[in-house]
């Protein structure tokens, strides 16, 4: 596993040149200011979006009694 | 429903039991009074409110916050939750220590002690203010700041209380309320006022597009001038009450400072509301703003930076009545000129309120107004 780089504020990624050119191209006009910017943004949402599908962990049946009991005589809930 | 920002709802309170060991030999640990602000972000960090963080901020991730508007991992982060502490406090005291924190003569909370540091304050709120000048509450507030930092993980060991527990609802009781209330999306909106019927208009207007709206004042330190946090709370009980359905909306306070950050604010509120359940949260003209540090709607294009937050911003970019339309409405649906629009100017209801007098209907709801009033004084001394 590689290490985790945890110094300097950028490292470097290769991509395919003609990768980074069609990149390079699809960014002209749009508020990007390099390909380095553009992929970081995409690669962010996409990583996100890959999250997001992951299934959170329940809370116990004993804590979601004991916080619906609250939620109940505080009267948010019925 | 929503993931807590990084994944996991963090929980740092230690059991009963560990909670009375701790109190009985509180003597013998190194202890540091706290105030009320730094026992305020523990509380909400062993509550969950600062998922992912489950501690102060030690230097690296101090810096990341500054540098990147993000932890060191890549998770989006733009508000420091620092501990600042007078360095003659700190004798004796090193990197790996277990530190007592009392918070009004009892014990609190402890702290694992992984780093000491010192920092930069025009960098500070240069990163997070965009401005240096003293008279922004948070510039001066990062200028009388003690010296040095400690950083590391907090465990909490007793609750710290609050003026209004029966409004205070933390994250796994958020997620369960939503989760019983049927709601799948819900909408987050975060306040410093009182509601005029602008606000309650963008609050409508959202809701519309899902199925429930979390109103969340957020009460605690402000500024001179700014109301109080019962004048919010009383005159939002007073407008949910006769204005709004209990099935579509609830509202809940939040402990915690305002910090005047603007932009990088206004992502910190976003990341709570979402550590609160929230899939969706609206952000105003000049969220979390004060004079006129930032832009009207840089509070909104800081979003375009965090493709990856988690949580889906509603943006409203103004919203006045229109004397043609005769009804509320916004410079997206309606066509019609500035001399036809009356604008709710927030400052011209403080003054009308400050002089005691009652604000128009169209600007502010009879009741609201006259909850307000009630109080001799509702802004903030």
């Amino acid at each position: 596993m590689p290490d985790e780089k945890t110094k300097g504020k950028f490292t470097t990624v290769s991509i395919p040149i003609p990768l980074f050119n069609k990149v390079q191209k699809r960014i002209e006009g749009t508020g990007f200011t390099s390909v380095s910017s553009y992929v970081a943004y995409i690669l962010r949402e996409l990583i996100a979006n890959e999250d997001g599908n992951q299934t959170e962990d329940p809370f116990s049946k004993k804590d979601e009694e004991k916080v619906k009991a609250r939620l109940r005589s505080l009267g948010y809930l019925e | 429903m929503i993931q807590p920002h990084g994944g996991k709802l963090v929980d740092r309170f230690v059991s009963e039991k560990e909670s009375q060991r701790i109190t009985d030999s509180f003597q013998d640990y190194v202890t540091l009074d706290i105030s009320q602000e730094i026992a305020q972000e523990i509380n909400n960090i062993a509550h969950g409110i600062f998922s992912p963080l489950e501690g102060f901020l030690t230097r690296e991730e101090f810096e990341a916050v500054l540098e990147h508007g993000r932890l060191p991992d890549d998770t989006p982060w733009t508000i420091p939750i620092v501990f600042d502490v007078n360095p003659a406090k700190l004798t004796g005291i090193t990197d790996g220590d277990m530190i007592g924190l009392s918070y009004n003569g009892k014990p609190l909370a402890v702290l694992e002690l992984e780093d000491i540091y010192e920092y930069n304050p025009q960098q500070f709120v240069e990163s997070v203010f965009l401005t240096n000048d003293s008279s922004h509450p948070g510039v001066e507030k990062i200028n009388n700041m003690e010296k040095k930092l400690l950083g590391g993980r907090v465990r909490m060991i007793a609750d710290m209380g609050n003026p209004y527990p029966d409004y205070t609802l933390y994250p796994k009781e958020t997620r369960i309320l939503f989760k019983e209330k049927g709601w799948r999306t819900v909408v987050a909106f975060q306040t410093r006022n009182p509601p005029h019927l602008g606000h309650e208009y963008v609050q409508k207007t959202a809701l519309s597009i899902v199925d429930g709206i979390f109103i969340n004042p957020l009460i605690g330190k402000k500024k001179v001038g700014d109301f109080t946090d019962e004048v919010i709370l009383e005159s939002y009980k007073v407008l949910m009450q006769n204005y709004y359905l209990s099935k579509h909306s609830t509202m809940a306070v939040l402990h915690t400072e305002m910090r005047y950050g603007g932009p990088r604010e206004a992502i910190h509120h976003a990341i709570m509301r979402k550590n609160f359940g929230c899939t969706h949260f609206i952000v105003g003209r000049d969220h979390a703003g004060v004079g006129d540090f930032y832009g009207p709607f840089d509070a909104q294009f800081i979003f375009d930076n965090y493709p990856d937050m988690g949580i889906t911003p509603v943006f409203f970019r103004s919203f006045f009545f229109c004397k043609k339309c005769n009804s509320i409405a916004n410079d997206k649906i309606c066509p019609h000129g500035g001399e036809d629009h009356v604008n709710f100017a927030g400052k011209k209801i403080r003054e009308m309120l400050a002089n005691g007098e009652v604000p128009p209907v169209d600007m502010m709801r009879e009741e609201v107004s006259k909850t307000i009033l009630k109080f001799g004084n509702p802004f903030v001394t």
